[in-house]
Formats: structure tokens, C-alpha cells, sequence
């Protein structure tokens, strides 16, 4: 098994040029697999996140009294599809907007109570009675607006599908790419050292003595362009992390666990293995022939 | 240890053996000789199941060849050791990787290639050259090297394919006297060539080609075809 190791690093030290193209094509590849996974995760989680919180926002006018919140809250609740109801004050409304923007201070300027409306967050007891819940809303005169997540969850669900397809089928594409460039270049090595394969078949060497340190070789493009890629997502994640938990305000998404990010090294790591290994053993098996 | 039996090697309609028929024992020291393009080195190929016979029967330590599955092979070519008239080198190995390398497809381990390559290139001469690669080489020490790779897996026969062909008389002398050595050492050693100086010297069994037809098989023979 040393042997095989020191052939193969011996192959990959000697053509640097080969060994470089074929680790950047699969950093390529899971790079973009990566992020795409983790826009995947991210909107399925938000996804999850509105569709387990069924709610129903109602913005009032400013001169609506505490009467007529409380005969609408009565109201809701005996129509039989509300689960709860919360009233957020003009005041409310301003130390929450506080608090969402405390690292802004532009954004505080000149903000009162005034300005913000007074609410009533109402939640559904089932996602699918939120236009229900709204309508009896729209039909009250002391509302002002009405802003309910269903289309939200409807639109979430249009583009975690079409981010799954369009990825899916982008990491398809490049893995085959990846696959057919392993191939390739462990051709072009088997090739290269056909006169020494000639010589170890003829003093008695098996089939998968010849082929095992091509097989490293393929194996080392993959593992290695996995763990590159899968670095450089998460170096870029942890970058971006600040700005994006101020754009998911309240979602929580970020930070990723750690648990899901070595879950995604490991399946990398496995594909490229397996695109290195599979590669690897077909460009032999057709060149030994 | 060999037996060939009505073997033809036909390349379209050139035939490279013709009905060739002999038996070699166990620890023989035997020359195959004619002229280039006479089929020893057709009969070396058999042996080492290089190649298929067109028709006839060969068996190598009782095993028949044609029923000798492919994956099994490399057994086969562990009972035998070549010495190749152009060496077989490689280049950016050492005498010793070169030689160990014989030892290492048969998964040898590390302790036990130093301390039988040491022996070997003791035998041949080539303890201090160890360290050399082939570029660095004379003929005769690069042979020497070859026939090296060719024993020090031990196996039971030892077959070089004119061995002196690329030598000068010293050298080609010091090969074939190292292939006699090893011969008493037990092994079956068969040597193709058309060196009638050694072949006439040494009287050994000869099996004489002439066109892919074994013309004569004598013990104690001579090189006729000159």
C-alpha cells in the first residue's frame, strides 16, 4: 500500500500541470454544488420557517381606538380558524423597529411611534385559513392594510423548486464534466507510462497492482477538489454571514451549524471519491486493453 | 517444467513457429538457436503467454496455457524470470528499484527487498551501483541489472532472450557464466540466441530453429546456421 502511495505521488509530482487542471475542475464543480446546496438548505429552511408560523398581519389607522381592536379580536376568535391574536402598539411597534436596526443609526433617525402603525398579528390555526383570516380583516373599516404570508410561501416554494432544478441540473452537468476530465487525464498517464505497465505485467504484477495507483490518483483529484471547494463555501459563508442575518431578519438561519457544514464535507468528499475511483477505473480498463 | 507439443504461430501466412515440438526439464540449461526471424523469441512469447499459438499445446510446470485463465497469468509469470536482449529498464529507477521492483508486485516487505536485492546484486556484480540509474549504465552492467530483476524473485525458470545481443564479448561471456551459475543453483534456464561462440563452448542441450521449424535437438549440440 506505501508503494501505491509513493507511485501515485510520484505520477501527480511529475506532471503538475494535469494534477493542477484536474483538482481545479473539481473545485469547480463543488463549489458551485456547495453553494447551490446551501441556497437549497437555506430556503427550504426559510420556507419551513413561514409555513410553520401561519400568520396574518393587520396594520391599523391611526385613529382607531383600543374598543374597536378588542371587538375585532372577539370577532377573529369566534370565527373558529384563529389560534391567537397579539396587538403590537404604535410603541411596540418602534422598539421592535429598534431593535431590528440598532446596528443602523441612520435608520433610527428620525423614526417616532407616529410614524409606525399600531398591528394585530394574528395567527392561524392551519396555514390554509389565512385567506379567510384576511378577508374578515380586509372587510373591517379601522384597517388599514393586510399582509399575510401565503403568497410568501407560495413564492418561496416556486423558487426552492426552481433553485433545486437549475442546480441539480448545473452539478449534474459538472460532474459529468468532472468525470470525463479524470478520464482523460488518468488516459493520458496510463498512456504515458505504457513501456513501464509492459514491463510489470511481464515480471508477474496483477491487474490491480498496475491499476491502484492510477485509481490513488483519481481518488486524490476528487477528495482533494472537494475539501478545496468545500473551504472556500465556507470561507465565503462566513463571510457573507454578518450581511445576510441582517437581510434574514428574524429567520434563523445563520449561523449554519457546523453539524450540517461537515455533513456537506463528508457527502463531497464521497462524491469525489466516487467520480475520482469510477474515472479513474475506466480510463485503465480502456487503456490497458 | 516445458513442454511444447505440434506448436504453430502463423502471422497471416507467414508462420513464425511451425509445429515446434520439445520437452524442457526441470533444471535443464538449455540454448535455442537460428538465425532473427527463426521464432525463439515466438517461443519465449509463448512461454510467458505473451502470446496465443495458433495451433499445438504448450504446458509450463504442468499448467496448459490455453486453459490458463487471463487473471492467472501473473502466477505464471512469477515462476519465470526474463532477461530481455533491450533490457526493460526503467529509466528513472535505480539498479536497486529496478530489481526490487520484482519483489514488490509479489508484495515483499520492505525489510525483505534490501536484504534480497543486496544478495542479488552481490551475485552480479552490481553492489556498487546500486544507487545508479540506467542512463549511468555500461551494456554489460545494464544486463547484468536485467538478469538481477530476472532471479531475485527466485523463480523456477529463468529464460533470456539473447541476452548477449547488445554486448561485447567480456560482457556477453560474464552474462552467460551468470546464467550457468544460476543454473546450478537449481533453476530451468533457457537461453535464445545466435552467439554460436558461446553456444559451441559451452556444450549444452541445443535446440536449433530454422524458419519456425526445430531443425535439431541435441544434447551437447552446436550452432549449425551461421
Amino acid at each position: 500500500m506505501k508503494n501505491h502511495f509513493k507511485t501515485t505521488w510520484t505520477h501527480i509530482r511529475r506532471s503538475p500541470y494535469q494534477a493542477a487542471a484536474a483538482v481545479t475542475i473539481m473545485v469547480l464543480t463543488f463549489f458551485i454544488a456547495s453553494i447551490f446546496i446551501l441556497i437549497a438548505a437555506g430556503s427550504q429552511q426559510i420556507l419551513h420557517y413561514f409555513e410553520t408560523r401561519p400568520q396574518v398581519t393587520a396594520f391599523f389607522k391611526d385613529e382607531t381606538t383600543m374598543d374597536q381592536v378588542e371587538n375585532l379580536q372577539a370577532k377573529l376568535v369566534a370565527s373558529g380558524k384563529v389560534e391567537s391574536t397579539k396587538y403590537v402598539s404604535k410603541e411596540e411597534a418602534l422598539s421592535i423597529y429598534r431593535e431590528q436596526n440598532k446596528d443602523d443609526p441612520l435608520l433610527l433617525e428620525m423614526v417616532t411611534a407616529n410614524i409606525l402603525p399600531a398591528s394585530l398579528e394574528v395567527s392561524a390555526k392551519d396555514i390554509s385559513h389565512l385567506g379567510g383570516v384576511a378577508e374578515i380583516l380586509r372587510g373591517e373599516p379601522e384597517v388599514e392594510e393586510v399582509i399575510f404570508q401565503e403568497e410568501v410561501v407560495e413564492a418561496l416554494r416556486s423558487w426552492t423548486s426552481n433553485i433545486r432544478k437549475i442546480g441539480g441540473g448545473l452539478v449534474i452537468f459538472l460532474g459529468l464534466v468532472s468525470f470525463l476530465i479524470i478520464l482523460v487525464i488518468i488516459g493520458m498517464r496510463v498512456a504515458a507510462r505504457r513501456k513501464e505497465i509492459k514491463i510489470l505485467q511481464l515480471i508477474g504484477a496483477t491487474s490491480w497492482y498496475i491499476r491502484t495507483p492510477f485509481v490513488f490518483e483519481g481518488i486524490f483529484y476528487g477528495a482533494v477538489g472537494a475539501f478545496l471547494a468545500w473551504g472556500a463555501t465556507y470561507l465565503l459563508l462566513l463571510y457573507a454571514t454578518p450581511l445576510l442575518v441582517s437581510f434574514l431578519a428574524g429567520i434563523p438561519l445563520l449561523p449554519v451549524p457546523i453539524l450540517f457544514m461537515l455533513g456537506l464535507l463528508g457527502g463531497e468528499i464521497l462524491v469525489g471519491v466516487l467520480i475520482g475511483t469510477i474515472g479513474s477505473l475506466i480510463a485503465v480498463k480502456r487503456y490497458l486493453r | 517444467m516445458i513442454k511444447f507439443k505440434n506448436v504453430s504461430k502463423r502471422y497471416g501466412e507467414v508462420a513464425a513457429l511451425d509445429k515446434a515440438s520439445f520437452k524442457i526439464s526441470s533444471g535443464e540449461f538449455l540454448f535455442i538457436t537460428g538465425p532473427s526471424g527463426s521464432g525463439k523469441t515466438t517461443i519465449i512469447r509463448l512461454i510467458l503467454r505473451e502470446i496465443f499459438p495458433s495451433s499445438g499445446k504448450i504446458e509450463v510446470d504442468g499448467i496448459d496455457l490455453s486453459q490458463l485463465p487471463t487473471k492467472k497469468v501473473p502466477d505464471l509469470r512469477r515462476k519465470i524470470g526474463v532477461v530481455f536482449q533491450d533490457f526493460k529498464l526503467l529509466p528513472d529507477q535505480t539498479v536497486f528499484e529496478n530489481v526490487a521492483l520484482a519483489l514488490k508486485v509479489l508484495g515483499k516487505d520492505e525489510a525483505e527487498i534490501e536484504k534480497e536485492v543486496g544478495n542479488v546484486l552481490k551475485l552480479v556484480d552490481l553492489a556498487d551501483r546500486a544507487d545508479f540509474f540506467p542512463a549511468q549504465l555500461a551494456g554489460g552492467e545494464l544486463q547484468r541489472t536485467c538478469l538481477a530483476r530476472a532471479v531475485v524473485s527466485k523463480p523456477k525458470i529463468v529464460l533470456a532472450d539473447e541476452p548477449t545481443g547488445n554486448l561485447d564479448i567480456a560482457s556477453g561471456w560474464q552474462i552467460t557464466k551468470l546464467l550457468k551459475e544460476i543454473n546450478k543453483l537449481g533453476k530451468t534456464v533457457v537461453i535464445a540466441t545466435h552467439n554460436f561462440e558461446i553456444v559451441d563452448s559451452l556444450k549444452a542441450r541445443v535446440i536449433e530453429l530454422d524458419k519456425g521449424k526445430v531443425i535439431s535437438d541435441k544434447e551437447k549440440g552446436k550452432y549449425k546456421v551461421k
